[in-house]
């Protein structure tokens, strides 16, 4: 590389609290080469890349720009030095034209008052670059979404950005849409912008990455060429050794029950033509990548969402659609994936919080067993070891460890059979996780069946005792404990299948 | 002094904490205060319980919006369903020759129902609470109108009664809007610290999403806070036409913004999850004391308006500040 760096970091750390996110990392990006950044989920991609972007601030390290320190304290100024980053979830103002949206916060005006002329032109002149061929007075939310995020593009263009930071830009595109989308990196290239491009499909390394920089729990593994064969790359990417950390024990002893038998769930182009069981006393693991369906399946088989076709059988028969309260009374218990939007009540207390599920089957005449649901979540915070001020604590209060095992303590109320667990450990410390291990056992050992979608592989390798791959909302692969690897599960998770027909 | 420090400080914290965690009554009596200093009117017997008769009204419509501004909604219709209700029922019994006593029960299931309909509008028909309500508003105002050609409609003695003083002993009398007051209070009380609706109205209020995905009822508890609102404006609205002897087409015309400015006062947050029947009563309470303070010191009518603004501003804020202050 003979060109300067247009972009340093140098010894950069990022820590939210007691987790490391980042760690010494040292990176170089280079005019008119795109970088991809790589990593499992939580191994520091976004954090890096909003540190660029004047989201986050590094606790160590620096940022030089063309070698320059740079002050990068806020999403503005990094802009104004050239940096411009086009997030996951896009920032269109749906109602707004084009044109408006192209130049959102830089309208032109006199006097505050807004010139039409020059805005069109301004925003003709950005869409024309990147080959976007839409009527800029239309409004942004009548597009496509890879229209939209070529909009997002046309306004970094304007904004003369040097460096363009993509993240998991195809995650929302079709097969064309993905070429349409390398055509213009290929242009912006050749002009000379540096890219960061993240993406979790190994195919498009090779296809529009010049190096890829492999990022492992927060540590830089190593950058290598863009040709590196694939799986060397998964490799770098998962290669940790699995400590134990996952203490999975089978112990139950009862007879195999089925406790849970999905057919042929369809919903939408999540989830197509999926089946699988749960049987008493083990724990399914559901791998795979972001975005492959595994999230919709769960809420499915909870009845939070409706479903196109199949069906959801339990021990005493089938669950109706859409039907949560149903669902949990027959003994389904759903661990979500984002706890604070969706498993927890955070300004109610933790008592509270336990004991939603049990509320109306405890009560007596529509009356509630104060005393008696006191008792049950004393009884549980302390078996789970929820570590809180006492039970009339906002759950607000506590740590990402004791929430989680709140959501835990109020299936173990209503002593669910089986347990569908969404990303259960995201976000908690390593001594939490491993009581939340401890509590998968007994639930287990108790009869139970648990069904557990997670992005965090030696997590699934660890503590399932089977291993169903889902892929493009279908799945592709069942492994025993035995046989599953990370190798082997990554290369049937990223395997793409016809992406084109979505 | 020094000896008494520690004790001293234990006792300021503690009534630190009392004043933060009771900010809406700790004003109530600080007002009281003011005006029992100001003037020599306003701590007599007579007119302290003239103060709780004319909270009555607002309080009762206050106690029915608190169920919903918990669950996370707003009921701008009360003020409208309080005149149906008392219309319905005087209507009921002047016109379709119902005893009285059946025409008032028909009055309070006019609330229950109109209720009803904005629970299922916001619920099932997915229609947001304020556009909802806001409809029903002008519906429930057009009915009344409709219903009594926009005359006054006398009331049958049942529903006077609500209106009358009952004696106690010894020459002593006590109104029976004030009655009605408390019993609506605790009964909202009740409901919503020790049944399993009330509790879930908390829920639904805190995390709409999070208590659906706990199994609770989140559509049936919407209904139900709709519809104990209605209830509870059709109560009001007797109790007012009850005070009157008649049913007025016009009767509590904007009263919604001051039943919603009373639980607000009282502590309860209109993003949901949050409010006590307690909290409610005292906002209603400051509501009233100002109106009756004002008027003892001769102050107009419109700079009361102007006073009262001010104060819903100022509990809020101060509200705010507190909150912002506890979270770190």
């Amino acid at each position: 590389m003979n060109l300067a760096p247009v972009l340093r970091l140098e010894g950069v750390s990022k820590s939210f609290g007691p987790v490391n996110v980042l760690r010494q990392v040292t990176l170089d990006v280079h005019p008119g080469e795109v970088l991809v950044l790589l990593g499992e989920n939580g191994a520091g991609k976004s954090t890096l890349i909003k540190m660029i972007a004047g989201i986050h601030h590094p606790d160590a390290g620096r940022i030089l720009l063309n070698g320059e320190p740079a002050d990068l304290s806020s999403v503005h100024m990094a802009e104004s030095a050239g940096i411009a980053t086009i997030h996951q979830e896009l920032n269109i103002v749906g109602s707004l034209s084009v044109a408006e949206n192209v130049l959102l916060g830089r309208l032109p005006n006199r006097c505050g008052v807004l010139d039409r002329k020059r805005m069109r032109r301004a925003a003709c002149e950005a869409v024309a670059r990147i080959g976007l061929d839409v009527d800029v007075d239309t409004p942004a939310d009548s597009l496509g979404v890879a229209q939209q995020q070529l909009v997002e593009i046309a306004r970094a263009l304007t904004l003369d950005a040097r460096i363009l930071i993509l993240d998991e830009p195809t995650a929302a595109l079709t097969g064309s849409e993905i070429d349409d989308l390398f055509t213009i990196m290929d242009e912006l290239r050749r002009r000379g912008t540096a890219m960061i491009f993240i993406s979790h499909h190994l195919e498009e390394v090779a296809r529009i990455g010049d190096r890829v920089a492999v990022l492992r729990d927060g540590d830089l593994i190593d950058i290598v060429p863009a040709s590196t064969p694939e799986d060397e790359l998964v490799r770098l990417m998962v290669g940790r050794a699995i400590e134990d950390h996952y203490p999975r024990r089978r112990e139950y002893e009862g007879a195999p029950d089925l406790l849970l038998e999905v057919n042929g769930l369809c919903r939408g182009a999540r989830v197509r033509g999926v089946s699988l069981e749960v049987r008493a006393g083990e724990v399914v693991g559901v791998a795979g990548l972001v975005g492959a369906g595994r999230t919709e399946l769960l809420r499915c088989i909870a009845g939070a969402d409706r479903y196109d076709a199949g069906t959801v059988t339990l021990r005493d028969g089938p669950v109706g659609k859409g039907n949560v309260g149903q669902a949990v009374m027959r003994g389904i218990g759903l661990v979500p994936e984002d706890r604070k939007n969706q498993g927890l009540v955070l300004g109610a207390s933790v008592v509270e919080n336990v004991g939603y599920a049990t509320l109306r089957s405890t009560s007596r005449a529509g009356l509630v067993d104060r005393k008696g649901q006191r008792a049950r979540a004393s009884e549980v915070t302390k078996r789970l070891s929820v570590r809180m001020r006492d039970i009339d604590q906002p759950v607000r209060d506590l740590s990402g460890g004791n929430q989680q095992k709140c959501v835990f303590g109020r299936w173990a109320l209503a002593g669910s059979r089986v347990l569908l667990l969404d990303e259960p450990t995201r976000g908690v410390d390593v001594g939490a996780r491993v009581e939340i291990y401890e509590f998968i056992n007994e639930i287990t050992r108790a009869g139970g069946g648990v069904l557990m979608v997670s992005s965090d592989l030696p997590e699934v390798l660890g503590m399932s005792d089977r291993v169903l791959v889902m892929n493009n909302g279908r799945i592709v692969g069942e492994l025993a404990a035995e046989e599953a690897t990370q190798d082997s599960v990554m290369s049937l998770a990223v395997r793409d299948l016809d992406v084109s027909t979505l | 002094m020094t000896t008494a420090t520690p004790a001293g400080r234990r006792l300021a914290a503690q009534t630190g904490r009392f004043v933060s965690a009771n900010g809406a009554l700790v004003g109530l009596v600080v007002l009281c205060l003011a005006l029992f200093i100001a003037t020599p009117h306003f701590f007599t017997a007579e007119n302290l319980v003239n103060v709780g008769v004319q909270a009555s009204t607002i309080a009762v419509l206050a106690f029915g919006q608190t169920f919903v501004i918990v669950a996370a909604g707003i009921d701008l219709s009360v003020g409208s369903v309080a005149a149906l209700a008392s219309m319905a029922a005087a209507w009921m019994y002047a016109d379709a020759g119902l005893p009285g006593l059946l025409a008032l029960l028909a009055g309070l299931l006019t609330g229950l129902v109109v209720g009803l309909v904005s629970g299922f509008a916001t619920s099932y028909g997915k229609l947001p609470a304020f556009i909802a309500t806001l409809a029903m508003l002008s519906v429930a105002r057009g009915l009344t109108l409709v219903i009594s050609d926009g005359r006054p409609i006398s009331t049958p003695d049942a529903i006077s009664f609500l209106g009358s003083d009952i004696p106690i002993a010894g020459g002593v009398t006590l109104p029976v809007p004030i009655l009605v007051l408390i019993v609506a209070g605790l009964v909202c009380s009740f409901v919503l610290n020790r049944t399993v609706i009330g509790r879930s109205m908390y829920a639904v209020g805190g995390n709409i999403e999070s208590a659906r995905l706990a199994g609770l009822p989140v559509k049936r508890v919407l209904v139900t806070v709709f519809a104990l609102s209605g209830l509870y404006a059709g109560l009001a609205g007797l109790v007012l036409a009850g005070r009157l002897s008649s049913a007025q087409p016009q009767a509590a015309s904007g009263y919604e913004l001051d039943a919603i400015a009373a639980v607000v006062i009282g502590g309860a947050s209109l993003s949901g999850g949050v409010g006590k029947a307690s909290g409610t009563l005292v906002g209603a309470l400051i509501l009233a004391v100002i109106r009756n303070g004002l008027n003892i010191l001769n102050v107009s009518s419109f700079w009361q308006q102007v006073v009262i603004g001010l104060v819903i501003a100022a509990a809020v804020g101060i509200d705010v500040l507190r909150r912002k202050d506890t979270r770190h």
